[in-house]
């Protein structure tokens, strides 16, 4: 198989465009692709600071790498999820990454925010485990970027992971979810900052063909907690329908951006305001953070 | 040859002399869900393993996440 640029020993085959790449092509496409997503939606410019959310996977340190040689001014911030070797061995490519590339690091702990990490969250709700981390993650990205100073969170959902969240609530018809899907979510409220998703045009696939292209050093195992999500599962049944017809991801993804979103933004007529207890933005009197906070250290007394 | 597969890590002996895409056929993997990685390259799914090489069959699937 040959690139489709240059003609040599092809690295990588892109089924959905009917392409392959060599190695340095490859890495072109996947910059000109980010491009694509900052321009189009217009998420950020040379002159912010963006705060890039990175986790220490595949994704996140394949977006800040991006955003860093294009000569974006990123921090990094890193939430340590206190997931046993899990969660040391992420933070620890975090620093390695940023200490080797010269740029600002933060990190933040889960346990001292909630007042547990996410197992002790995971058995105190009895709920599944990426329901307290992920509302945990929305909540200290959004007040640190606050904080700090950052008018925007950049993140590394892929193209996968915004098909699979389409598809889970598609399924289940989350009315309040779908409008809220989109690659960048503008500011609606002053403690609201804007969250932007650059990767989006890109798929797992090649989000890890770059990171390992680039020597991105990052952990290939997954969160214990992973097995079993249900997110796992829509991307399997994905990515069976993406092996019978190359591009369906892609075309249910941006087919629901382009001509089925707008619909149901119109139907979305959400009040926010501040929680009484944090001050944060929330729809009712104290926020979804604050009671989890709650629930935590209660259990822990 | 050899695959090396993750999550846990594992090695598994296969029979070589055949292209990548009918050893994931063989595993059981969908294309979609791995890098295939020989030395320090990135191989497609055309390209011939001989019996003496190692492969490794990385996943790119992360998550659970919540849905919002």
């Amino acid at each position: 198989m040959k690139c489709r640029k240059c003609g040599e020993q092809a690295s990588i085959e892109l089924r959905r465009h009917n392409a392959a790449f060599c190695a340095g092509d490859f890495l072109e496409f996947f910059r000109n692709q980010v491009r694509e997503a900052i321009r189009k939606h217009r998420m950020f410019g040379r002159d912010e600071q963006v705060l890039v959310a990175v986790s220490g996977g595949k994704d996140s340190l394949a977006l800040w790498d991006v955003l860093i040689d294009d000569g974006y001014q990123t921090t990094g911030l890193h939430l340590d999820l206190g997931i046993f070797d899990y969660s040391v061995e992420s933070r620890a490519k975090c620093e390695a990454f940023a200490a080797a590339r010269g740029v600002p690091l933060l990190v933040s702990s889960v346990a001292e925010e909630v007042g547990g990490p996410v197992p002790v969250i995971k058995q105190v709700t009895r709920r599944p485990p990426c329901s307290g981390c992920g509302l945990s993650k929305r909540y200290l990205l959004n007040r640190g970027a606050l904080e700090h100073g950052f008018p925007v969170v950049a993140t590394g959902h892929n193209l996968d992971d915004e098909a699979a969240t389409l598809f889970g609530s598609v399924m289940h018809w989350q009315m309040d979810a779908l409008p809220r899907q989109s690659p960048a979510l503008a500011s609606t409220h002053p403690k609201l900052v804007r969250r932007v998703k650059p990767l989006y045009r890109l798929s797992e696939l090649e989000t890890a063909a770059y990171a390992f292209l680039r020597r991105i050093d990052y952990i290939v195992e997954e969160c214990p907690f992973a097995r079993g999500a249900t997110s796992i599962a829509h991307k399997e049944i994905l990515n069976r329908m993406e092996e019978a017809s190359p591009g369906a991801k892609h075309n249910f993804l941006f087919g629901f951006l382009e001509k089925a979103r707008p619909a149901f933004e119109r139907a979305e007529v959400v009040a926010l305001q501040e929680c009484a207890r944090c001050g944060q933005v929330t729809t009712g009197t104290v926020c979804a953070f604050c009671k989890l906070s709650d629930q935590v250290k209660r259990a822990g007394r | 040859m050899k695959v090396v597969l993750r999550n846990p890590r594992r090695e598994v002996e296969v029979a070589g002399g055949r292209r990548v895409k009918e050893i994931l056929q063989d595993l059981d993997i969908v294309p979609e869900t791995v890098i295939v990685i020989r030395g320090d390259s990135l191989i497609t799914g055309d390209q011939i393993v001989a019996d003496g090489d190692t492969i490794e069959l990385r996943p790119v699937m992360s998550g659970g996440r919540s849905t919002s």
